[in-house]
């Protein structure tokens, strides 16, 4: 773009005409990936260099920071030009992905590049998750490194099927055929089993600019491709407009009564007025009367374009739901099995509850099922109980509600989802979908004729669930049997679920580990739920010293039900008490995992009952609950009253 | 079936996406408004996505009192011709203390009544997500940043530890206090920018024209002396030339170039030739090294 020169243009005309030229060109979106120091780069600063990206400006202000924090002596260091962060100029690394703008008078390109420290590995896949190809670098003297390897599994996992190995740093190793061929062969076969369509090997020098955008004069036995020639004829799968179509509804457009469009950018195929289509999730459906545009309406739209929708009918279409082809529709199913990289520092745990968000919809996951981790050096299937960050592993899910899907393998943008914490509301994950599991298909809700208010009713109370949480030894138990004995007293009827007692029959299988603290939880949760459709009041008496799995339990329940209880005694006051002497032994290293000693405890920010312990007795305790029972049922009683029937 | 889209058509769409998704998934969202030619492209952009609606989001202008008179016509004309909510936010204690670019220097100017002044609106009306019109392609600590970039509840950018931004899936849950900073322009570059304003003939402020203007030469940069607020140092004259602004900010910040580009094909063509970056004509970048990284953690756009 920029080295076409003054004279070549004529003035307007001229103007016009090459902006024609550059509209038609096609776009190819790339990354460079591989271990850290393999020159990635210096391969941009090297693309972007030879086809005359970088001004007059940016290179005296190249020149002066390659004098303070350059790597390559007197010369300059292209690796500044990408490394915009601080801390990546002084420590020479690069710690996050940057994007870079460039052209050839044949094609425009968007470059990822990509950090190759292990602990970024995130990044890098933030890089890769929109690239349809990927160079991966090899430092010559070095060959397949453990990072090759594993941005390559990425790579592939992601989608990308277009790969260029690049050969780097050649001129250090005499422009070796023999090394060249070496790397090359080892490459393909730890590759063979990836998928990727295409390898096209080059042996290049980034820093000197062999055969990247020039053929280089010391690799005469190599007769492929320049870098820059395959870039810019490599063919860039466009099928994507050929597959079912695809519109996951992303907005509801609703200025007045008289107008109600679906917002959203189509994911496959393409859509016409009078097109018949199908909401994914109701199996409802309708035809399409306009496709509106603010220029004036369209009379077909294609994959990739974001659109608004007009239907002839009014179903029921809200955000996260998808409109599709009728001939062909989505998976819809709340139970899959994917691929999932893990990126956060807090390992995966089965049976934490995630938020889980494909492009428009939003629903609660848990892994049910850690199938097996990938080791990213032979593929060897791993047993696992957790993934760690940066680990790669195959995952059965279970969310909420169902959720409309098609295989990543078929579409990656309605097969591909990211998994939030819920407490810090970081990107703990992205997912790929491989399939639906058949248990989700084969079983349903039996609908059931006497209902939870119904088995309320006859009791003559409210269900609630009291969740107390603590540290052990704080008085959870003791506190607990005694507001048992009162509510029993007075004619309600109770359950108590004890920690220890639970242990012994329905979670005899689990240990103390975070994992299987979670999943003793979760199965709680599950049983307080259903006692509580049972019609009873359930007192839970759990350390649960996680806030994610508390917070998991809180939303089983309906609302209002689930009362968090948090029987605050200080650790010191619990490790004097140490009714059952296990403090002694935790602090002594003879128990392993002790919540307050070598586990921690997540204290609750906003418990409905807040019991400070010391100083007080267990009955003082128990009035506080009874009192707020007492409050609530006023306060729903009159709430029901007032509410009619 | 002529199903491939243009270049300019997949940033469209990529960018209208964006609005979208705020649109549906924040309380109280705002479109920061600076008045330069990427905003009108924003704007306009704010437009197609959500037609036949009007942005469902008010339009905020931070001034720092110090913007081209110009600008100001520009922007009243803009809100009334397009009828979008158009809110104005000037930092009054800096006014009060009389910051301003020439006794101050731009680094306490521009920190004074843009960032600060950026954080008391956003603090001033709750928003929890920010739309602003930043390119990747202008400057090095840009290029790394996320599309949906997140800010804590001290409006403080942490380059080191950004969300994963995978697909087209953003993550959009905050806590309380906490906020996003949208940039919809992300993937485009500035000759996408002018090619987009050609084809789809968006308005922009006329200084990017060139015209014959009153200007001063001063530490190499020819300032123009917008009024009167503009004190000559001895030895400095004003000249009338004919110039014009590649960017557009604080009058006594931002030099112009001499160009007699009065088109906008003109002007693509002179920045296909051109030599230098379209940041090389503001003073704020070049203060010190990593200036832009170092105020976009402080709260800058």
């Amino acid at each position: 773009m920029r080295h076409i020169t003054a004279e070549s243009l004529a003035p307007t005309d001229g103007i016009r005409d090459y902006l024609a030229v550059q509209e038609q060109k096609s776009l190819l979106r790339f990354l460079t990936c591989g271990s850290v120091d393999d020159g990635k780069s210096t391969l941009i600063g090297r693309l972007l260099s030879d086809t005359k990206q970088i001004f007059e400006d940016q290179l005296s202000a190249l020149e002066r920071d390659s004098r303070k924090h350059g790597t390559t002596g007197d010369d300059v260091d292209f690796a500044l030009l990408v490394d915009g962060l601080e801390a990546e100029r002084e420590q020479g690394i690069t710690i996050d992905v940057a994007y870079r703008f460039f052209a050839t008078p044949k094609r425009k390109f968007i470059v990822a590049d990509t950090p190759g420290h292990e602990q970024y590995t995130r990044n890098m896949a933030t890089g890769a998750s929109t690239a349809d190809l990927a160079i991966v670098l090899i430092d010559a003297r070095q060959g397949v490194l453990r990072q090759t390897r594993r941005h390559s599994i990425i790579a592939s996992l992601l989608g990308i099927r277009q790969i260029v190995l690049a050969v780097n740093k050649i001129d250090l190793v005499g422009f070796d055929k023999a090394v060249f061929e070496r790397i090359v062969e080892d490459y393909r076969q730890f590759s063979h089993k990836l998928g990727f369509e295409t390898i096209v090997p080059i042996p290049m020098s980034a820093r000197y600019g062999d055969n990247v955008s020039s053929r280089s004069a010391q690799t005469e036995w190599y007769s492929g491709p320049t870098l820059i020639e395959h870039l810019e004829t490599v063919s860039v799968d466009e099928a994507v407009v050929e597959l079912p179509f695809r519109f996951p509804v992303q907005y509801v457009n609703r200025p007045n009564l008289d107008f109600r469009g679906f917002a959203g950018t189509i994911a496959s195929g393409s859509v016409s007025p009078g097109d018949e289509v199908v909401v994914a999730k109701s199996g409802k459906s309708a035809h399409v009367r306009r496709i509106v545009s603010h220029g004036g309406d369209l009379s077909q739209a294609v994959a990739g374009q974001a659109i608004t929708l007009v239907l002839d009918d009014e179903v029921e279409v809200s955000r996260g739901n998808m409109l599709v082809s009728p001939a062909a529709r989505p998976q819809v199913a709340d139970q899959f099995a994917a691929n999932i990289v893990w990126f956060d520092e807090h390992a995966l745990l089965p049976g934490r509850s995630y938020i889980l968000r494909t492009e428009t919809d939003q629903t609660s996951a848990t892994v049910t099922d850690l199938k097996y981790r990938v080791n990213v050096n032979d593929f060897a299937h791993e047993a696992a109980k957790s993934l760690e960050m940066n680990e790669v592993g195959i995952c059965n899910i279970s969310t909420r509600a169902p959720i409309a899907f098609d295989t990543f393998a078929e579409n990656r943008t309605t097969g591909a989802f990211i998994l939030i914490d819920r407490i810090t509301n970081a990107t703990v994950g992205a997912g790929m979908i491989l399939h639906s599991l058949r248990r989700a298909e084969n079983i349903h809700w039996q609908s059931l004729d006497v209902g939870k208010n119904g088995r309320a009713d006859l009791k003559n109370q409210r269900p609630a669930v009291f969740w107390f949480t603590g540290l052990s030894g704080s008085g959870k138990s003791t506190i607990a049997n005694l507001f048992e004995k009162k509510l029993f007293a007075t004619g309600r009827h109770t359950y108590i679920l004890d920690g220890d007692n639970v242990r012994h029959g329905l979670n005899r299988d689990l240990g103390f580990t975070d994992a299987d603290r979670v999943e003793n939880i979760r199965r709680v949760a599950e049983v307080a739920r259903l006692m509580a459709d049972a019609g009873l009041i359930v007192i839970v008496s759990f350390i649960s010293p996680f806030s994610a799995e508390r917070r998991m339990a809180r939303e089983l329940m309906a609302s209002g039900e689930f009362v968090e209880v948090f029987v605050d005694t200080p650790f010191e006051e619990c490790a004097r008490r140490d009714p059952k002497g296990l403090y002694a032994r935790a602090l002594n290293g003879e128990i392993k995992n002790f919540t307050g000693v070598d586990s921690p405890y997540e204290a609750p920010e906003n418990p409905e009952i807040h019991l400070k312990t010391l100083g007080k007795s267990a009955e003082e305790m128990v009035e506080a609950l009874e009192l707020w029972l007492n409050e609530r049922d006023i306060a729903e009683n009159q709430y029901d009253s007032g509410g009619g029937i | 079936m002529n199903i491939a889209l243009t270049h300019l058509q997949r940033l469209e769409a990529e960018s209208i996406h964006i609005f979208r998704e705020v649109a549906a998934a924040f309380a109280k969202p705002v479109m920061l408004y600076s008045v330069g030619k990427d905003s009108s492209v924003l704007m306009h952009l704010a437009m197609k996505a959500f037609y036949p609606a009007k942005p469902p989001f008010p339009f905020l202008h931070v001034d720092t009192t110090w913007k081209f008179r110009e600008m100001i016509a520009f922007r009243d004309q803009m809100a009334q011709k397009l009828g979008f909510d158009l809110l104005v936010h000037v930092n009054e204690d800096g006014v009060r203390d009389n910051i301003n670019p020439f006794d101050h220097g731009s680094n306490t100017h521009t920190h004074v009544m843009k960032t600060v002044a950026l954080r008391q609106a956003l603090d001033k009306y709750g928003f929890d997500a920010a739309f602003g019109g930043a390119r990747r392609d202008e400057e090095k600590s840009r290029a790394k940043e996320r599309i949906f970039s997140f800010r804590n509840a001290q409006h403080v950018w942490d380059p080191k530890n950004q969300r994963p931004e995978m697909w087209k899936i953003f993550n959009t849950r905050i806590a309380t206090g906490e906020s996003i900073r949208v940039f919809p322009l992300s993937n485009w570059t500035e000759l996408d920018i002018w090619q987009y304003i050609l084809q789809d003939d968006i308005p922009i402020v006329p200084l990017y024209f060139a015209k014959e203007r009153p200007v001063v030469e001063r530490d190499g940069m020819l300032i123009l002396k917008d009024d009167d607020r503009m004190e000559l140092r001895p030895g400095e004259m004003v000249e009338n030339r004919l110039v014009r602004f590649r960017t557009l900010g604080c009058y006594p910040l931002t030099g112009a170039i001499e160009s007699d580009a009065d088109t906008l094909e003109a002007i693509v063509g002179e920045m296909l030739t051109a030599r230098t970056s379209e940041r090389q004509g503001r003073l704020i970048d070049r203060d010190e090294a990593g200036s832009m990284e170092k105020k976009k953690r402080e709260g800058y756009f």
